[in-house]
């Protein structure tokens, strides 16, 4: 019988290795062993797709809690879900997390003593719409201190979960700012081994979609793995 | 060839993946009132055997007639409605997680072969700069599982074994257990997929 087509594979090699001795907690949470090649099957070319999925009002604007406006600088941040073949990829889930303008997550583990903002929760949720354009509104994060090494600070960033099209599409990531001094200190920022790949995560400044006395703008577009044309025999 | 896009890269889920990724009810795919109900539950660890407290663990199965509820699952089975197929649980300060579900049904595999009851798993936590990928198999399927394409591409008997969830319980409903080893002596086969 004639299989499906898979999902493209040579993409892969742009994500960061398991082990990445610079980020220290690799090196007790990765796979020693090879891993096993799936050939794409059901399994593997379906996915949840969370279509029924129903965003409460809100949830696409982290800079308001309690009516009450976060504190730091607003910003919008938007722009689409594609796939490699440069395909729109429509209602798709975007989980966002992220720390408050001065580095503090809504944790009980994040003991960073910058303070809490109470009207800042940094949880958002959003779904593409059908030209896989999306929008959020946030607080922009601040860099924060960890403990990988001596005097080791994040890059600004923001979390993100996406599902995609298919179980093999889905990608959990961090989108940086513009102009990081701290970039090229931080080993979870330099995992990833191609240059062009690193600047992939690197959002946009852009002037044309701020809002005059409310919101700075920035772009980023995620890309996710693509279909092979073909279906192959077996 | 056209030029492609080049892919948006992974990073890790970090400490405080629970800010978003923690929801109520995500545990349960079905509710354990549910006629068939099964409990998957197990402990996450690393390479030194410490529970991992900051994972995701989420998986992705057929139904019971082996359907997928997505489009590209052209096959005649059924659907049935309100079954997604997804669950996930974060793990707890002692590397716990658990889900309820029902054990999917049968599903083709390539060619003309048939795959055994199956989820796919993903694997995300601090410390992990990309998901790592598995399959929970059952180990009251011993014939579908002697049949698996997956399961036979592994040849060591002791490594597929642990990706076999091992049913351990049957209060109240089915409990399989499913530890997951990121690295070690019983470190689990992870795929590439």
């Amino acid at each position: 019988m004639t299989d499906l087509a898979g999902y493209s594979r040579k993409s892969k090699d742009d994500h960061p290795p398991a082990l990445y001795e610079e980020y220290k907690s690799t090196s007790l949470r990765h796979p020693k062993r090879e891993l096993i090649r799936i050939d794409h099957t059901l399994t593997e070319i379906t996915g949840p797709l969370f279509e029924d999925t129903e965003l409460q009002s809100g949830e696409d604007d982290l800079s308001i809690e309690n009516n009450e406006d976060a504190q730091g600088q607003r910003i919008f941040v938007s722009g689409r879900v594609l796939d490699e073949n440069a395909k729109p990829v429509p209602n798709t889930l975007i989980e966002i997390w992220q720390c408050n303008a001065a580095g503090r997550y809504r944790h009980p583990g994040d003991q960073h003593p910058a303070p809490l903002d109470p009207n800042f929760v940094g949880r958002g949720r959003v779904v593409s719409n059908s030209k896989g354009e999306y929008k959020f509104t946030t607080i922009k994060p601040g860099a924060y201190p960890w403990g990988n090494h001596y005097n080791a600070w994040r890059p600004a960033h923001i979390h993100y979960s996406l599902f995609g099209p298919s179980f093999v599409t889905r990608v959990v990531t961090q989108m940086y700012f513009p102009d990081d001094p701290l970039f090229p200190f931080d080993p979870i920022y330099n995992s990833i081994p191609d240059e062009s790949a690193r600047e992939r995560l690197v959002s946009r400044f852009d002037l044309d979609t701020t809002e005059p006395d409310f919101a700075l703008s920035f772009k980023f577009d995620f890309v996710l793995r693509g279909r092979e044309a073909t279906p192959f025999e077996d | 060839m056209m030029n492609k896009l080049g892919i948006t890269a992974s990073q890790t889920v970090g400490p405080f993946l629970k800010i978003a990724l923690e929801g109520e009810g995500q545990e349960h795919v079905v509710s354990e009132k549910t006629e068939g109900a099964l409990k998957i539950h197990g402990y996450v660890y690393d390479g030194e055997g410490q529970p991992v407290p900051d994972a995701v663990i989420e998986i992705w199965q057929a139904n019971v007639h082996g359907k997928y509820n997505h489009p590209e699952d052209t096959s005649e089975a059924d659907l049935v409605p309100d079954f997604s197929g997804f669950g996930r649980s974060c793990t707890d300060e002692d590397g716990y997680f658990f889900l309820v579900t029902l054990k999917p049904g049968r599903v083709a595999g390539r060619g003309n072969s048939l795959q055994a009851p199956h989820a796919a798993v993903n694997v995300f936590a601090r410390g992990m700069l990309k998901q790592q990928v598995t399959r929970l198999y059952f180990s009251d399927e011993v014939d579908a599982n002697s049949e698996d394409p997956v399961l036979n591409s592994i040849e060591e008997e002791a490594a597929r074994k642990t990706i076999i969830a091992q049913l351990d319980d049957v209060e109240g409903i089915p409990t399989y257990k499913f530890d997951i080893h990121l690295q070690g002596k019983f470190e689990t086969v992870f795929f590439d997929v």
